[in-house]
């Protein structure tokens, strides 16, 4: 990579944030005008259990530098156990990132609580600049799929 | 930035204390034993920072009345921990003045396993006057 | 392809300022499916949603976008006015550029790519968007309250004065809570047992309340409308229905070692008691860990004097399964513990108190009969220290970083009262700030001053030092006059902070309820629905949501129970369409998504399938719409992939996904 593109890298962030929890907490991020990168873009979805690895992988395919799973604190999930289903899942396909070329700190689970605006704004900053230290993912992308 | 910024930045920075978080209760006055000795209260030690009027708090009788004894640095309900802040301020003045008046041999008798590191650091800043 | 319309919303200049909202309204033109684009300054008003159904009837859209602020804010909003133009109000996306974009970036630039590309991602996910339908369910006409205290307590008698019965659970022998620990309440002064007693016998007597007292709640399944909860009643080990609250057990039990706890530990009680005199139900409990007969086997006192035979050491918990339409939380607080406190002296001298033991030192019915006496040795005190904010308002991990509120008002009152008693006790108050807003308040706080001489001084109290000779020493500072103070005091009273009842967080998790780091129970909008738990059917009350004093928390109990009233005052629930249904082609009856579903809502059914022109009948799954509360669980445990879910689809998702990463 050269000097040049690195000084442009700005990269490209999914975060699938639970409704009932983190969305709400970036939603207090929000309010409390608590900044963070604009390379974060945010997808609801109901409870964190709904991420499906494929979802992820097709994240990393199309370009993505990283992605980050947010869901309620363990015990406090809406739906009561769903965040454990994530947890549990997140950590296989975690383990099997690694092994596919797609460095470990390129995706996270954290917990975040709908009050907790600051600690959202704060993963964020945390997970922008770790990825940003690691640089364009290119391991999963789909060459096809690259703009020309 | 101006001078007086710049000094009470580094004041901020050496005692990594945001002095911003005073909510101005006085406990730190209220527990200070060398109170009466001062003549910029501990509490006000935070208020000049955040005026960045360094230069009087350097020039006072406090500097070196404070005991370090940390008192109020325990009991701040905020975490700011106005004995940091003297003790940056004394940290300066000995930076400006230059010159050690403790040779490092001379440490270890004094030293006592149970006394906390910034403590005694602090100690010797003020006592090496 | 639909024809979809994006209405870009300004919220004044909370979005505008910061985002090109022409520019936004622009490349959604370009997007597919896109035949109208507008941008307006606040599309929630009524003439936002005018516009919205305008574009919807004149240009036959099929799908809107609206680029706007949180969904969890105006989503239902945006839905109801696309519903009253004709359109499925699940054909409505929002894009969220205001919480998540422009009150977070500065640049306008940065920010406005942002807003494009979530309005993209809306109107990807709106293109595969279709219509549902919500279904039905039964709501069960009864409540369960969590907490008898004045919150439960009012909360009760509102729903039930509206005619559907109640239930109160509460863990102590009796309801009351803390407000029948008070003596007198501000700012009237009136005494706290004169007006919280015939609340507690009008709750009691009403036909629609039903006391569980000694209770947990133990378990709670279900959802709005149709909760199943779990009640563990303790063994009283004395029979309810045969007691007739006499009272002679506790006089001639030999076991009174015990510290009450309605009186703090001031005093001791038996091993079977009522906590005070006015309990109700006025039925003792037997402390099996204080009673000898249950510690040795011998005894048996209380049995033998009781006239109506209620003395049943027999007795085992008992779960009681009930089901509700709406749970209320009104589980109250305790004050915080000084053991980190060391610097005043609280578990050095018995002459450091706080406020609440005062409270009980100053009742009639209270340990030292109401006399304000020392509990060293018995002496009228001379002079009283009071400290505000101990444990309140820190950001060390001793304390808690909020204010508790009702110390300030508690202090005033305190402090008048032993001057208007006892004229000659110095009354002295160190302070941070006097918090004093609400109804007559500051009038009463000033009457402590300027009519009762009620000494304030602003600063804080740094220790308080027993001295040999009884007396305490209080080392405090007076900022305004910029001098230590060293005053010699008799009593010395902390206002500790207040916080949740720890029980809470346990409830909480078993109402899936949302809690703060406090242990607070987080309101479904700070503002605009701060008696809803974002649990539907949940609801809060008292100060298990936050700090408050009395006549805040009545209003909050009767704004949770009116809210309780208008779920139980429904016959059906419409209920969440976003449902998971399995595709029966693709479905080969695994079982593995009966195993995550929390709610029990998969079953299987032989069903005959046309496979591609071949019929045969095979076990697949089944999702019961009414129990599924669409978490999404089963669709990613689902191997073949047959399972969805409506409104979160994985076609939608990765449509999202694409959108963002293009």
């Amino acid at each position: 990579m050269s000097i040049e593109a690195r000084e442009e890298f700005k990269p490209k962030i999914v975060a699938f944030c639970c409704n009932w929890c983190s969305y709400a907490g970036a939603d207090l991020a929000g309010s409390s005008r608590l900044s963070y990168s604009a390379d974060v873009k945010i997808i609801r979805v109901p409870c964190s259990c709904r991420v499906n690895p494929m979802f992820i992988l097709r994240a990393f395919e199309r370009g993505a530098d990283g992605v980050i799973i947010c869901g309620c604190h363990p015990g406090d999930c809406h739906y009561t156990s769903g965040n454990y289903y994530a947890r549990r899942r997140m950590t296989l396909l975690f383990s099997m990132l690694d092994f596919i070329g797609v460095e470990n700190g390129r995706t996270r689970v954290e917990w975040v609580s709908a009050a907790e605006g600051v600690k959202f704004s704060q993963t964020m900053h945390e997970f922008v600049d770790k990825i940003t230290s690691l640089g364009k993912n290119v391991r999963l992308e789909d060459l096809r799929c690259r703009k020309s | 930035m101006t001078d007086k910024k710049k000094q009470a930045e580094l004041i901020r920075e050496i005692s990594g204390v945001n002095p911003l978080k005073c909510m101005k209760c006085g406990k730190c006055s209220a527990t200070c034993p060398s109170y009466n000795e001062m003549d910029i209260k501990p509490h006000q030690f935070v208020s000049y920072v955040i005026n960045e009027d360094i230069e009087s708090l350097v020039k006072s009788r406090s500097l070196w009345k404070c005991l370090s004894c940390f008192a109020c640095v325990q009991r701040c309900p905020r975490d700011v921990k106005p004995g940091k802040l003297i003790d940056a301020a004394r940290q300066i003045v000995e930076r400006q003045r230059g010159g050690d008046y403790l040779s490092p041999d001379e440490i270890p008798e004094l030293l006592d396993p149970e006394i906390p590191q910034q403590l005694l650091v602090s100690a010797f800043r003020r006592y090496r006057r | 392809m639909l024809r979809i319309g994006v209405f870009v919303c300004h919220c004044g200049s909370n979005i505008a300022a910061t985002v090109d909202v022409k520019k936004v309204v622009e490349m959604a033109l370009h997007e597919p499916g896109v035949v109208h684009a507008e941008d307006y300054q606040y599309m929630c008003s009524e003439a936002g949603q005018e516009k919205i159904r305008a574009a919807i009837q004149e240009k036959h859209l099929s799908g809107i976008v609206v680029c706007s602020c949180s969904p969890r804010m105006h989503e239902n909003t945006f839905r109801n006015a696309a519903e009253r133009a004709g359109l499925n109000p699940y054909m409505v996306e929002i894009a969220n550029i205001r919480e998540h974009c422009s009150w977070i970036h500065k640049d306008m630039e940065e920010a406005t790519e942002k807003a494009v590309i979530l309005m993209r991602a809306a109107v990807a996910k709106v293109n595969l968007n279709t219509p549902l339908q919500p279904g039905e369910s039964r709501v069960t006409k009864r409540a369960l309250v969590i907490g008898g205290g004045i919150a439960g307590i009012q909360t009760a008698l509102d729903i039930a004065d509206a005619g559907y019965p109640v239930d109160i659970v509460e863990k102590t022998p009796s309801i009351g809570g803390r407000m029948s620990q008070l003596d007198k309440t501000f700012p009237t002064l009136d005494c706290s047992a004169c007006i919280l007693t015939p609340k507690m016998v009008e709750a009691n007597a009403h036909p629609n309340i039903n006391i569980y007292t000694y209770s947990e709640v133990e378990k709670v399944s279900g959802f709005v409308g149709d909760f199943t909860v779990d009640i563990r009643k303790k063994a009283r080990s004395v029979d309810m229905s045969k007691c007739t609250g006499c009272g002679v057990c506790q006089e001639k039990c030999p076991s009174k070692k015990t510290p009450s706890e309605f009186n703090r530990g001031l005093n001791n009680r038996s091993a079977i008691y009522t906590p005070f005199a006015q309990a109700i139900p006025n039925v003792p409990v037997i402390d099996r860990e204080a009673c000898i007969k249950f510690k040795t086997g011998k005894c048996g006192i209380c049995s033998k004097v009781c006239q109506a035979g209620a003395i049943d050491y027999e007795q085992k918990d008992e779960i009681i399964t009930e089901k509700y339409g709406a749970i209320v939380v009104a589980t109250g607080f305790d004050m915080i513990k000084l053991d980190d406190y060391d610097e005043y002296a609280y578990s050095q001298s018995k002459d450091v108190i706080t406020s609440l033991e005062l409270e009980r030192i100053m009742n009639a019915a209270g340990p030292t009969g109401g006399h304000l006496e020392r509990l060293s040795d018995g002496k009228a005190p001379k002079e009283i220290v009071f400290i505000q904010c101990v444990g309140s308002r820190c950001a060390d991990n001793r304390g808690k970083s909020y204010c508790s509120k009702i110390c300030c008002m508690y202090t005033a009152k305190h402090a008048m009262l032993i001057r208007d008693k006892y004229p000659d006790v110095n009354v002295t108050v160190f302070y941070i700030d006097v918090r004093t807003p609400g109804k007559n308040f500051d009038e009463f706080y000033r009457r402590a001053v300027e009519e009762y001489g009620v000494n304030y001084i602003k600063g804080q109290v740094g220790k308080v030092i027993p001295q040999p000779d009884g007396k305490l020493l209080v080392q405090g500072a007076d900022l305004l006059d910029n001098k230590q103070i060293l005053k010699e005091a008799d009593m010395v009273v902390l206002a500790a902070a207040i916080e949740p009842n720890p029980d809470v967080r346990k409830i909480a998790t078993m109402l899936t309820a949302s809690i703060d780091t406090n242990n607070f129970l987080t309101e479904a909008h700070a503002k605009l629905r701060p008696v809803e738990s974002p649990t539907a059917g949940v609801f809060l009350s008292g100060v298990c949501q936050g700090p408050k004093d009395i006549p805040e928390t009545v209003s909050q109990a009767g704004a949770a129970a009116v809210k309780a009233i208008g779920l139980l005052a429904k016959d059906k629930l419409l209920t969440n369409p976003c449902t998971a249904h399995s595709d029966e082609l693709l479905c080969n009856g695994c079982s593995q998504c009966a195993n995550v579903c929390p709610y029990g809502a998969i079953t299987y059914e032989e069903k005959e399938v046309n496979d591609h022109g071949i019929r045969e009948v095979r076990r697949i799954a089944v999702v019961n719409e009414a129990l599924c509360q669409g978490c999404g669980a089963c669709t990613v445990t689902c191997p073949s992939g047959a399972m969805d879910l409506k409104g979160f689809s994985n076609r939608q998702i990765l449509a999202e996904v694409d959108a963002i990463c293009r």
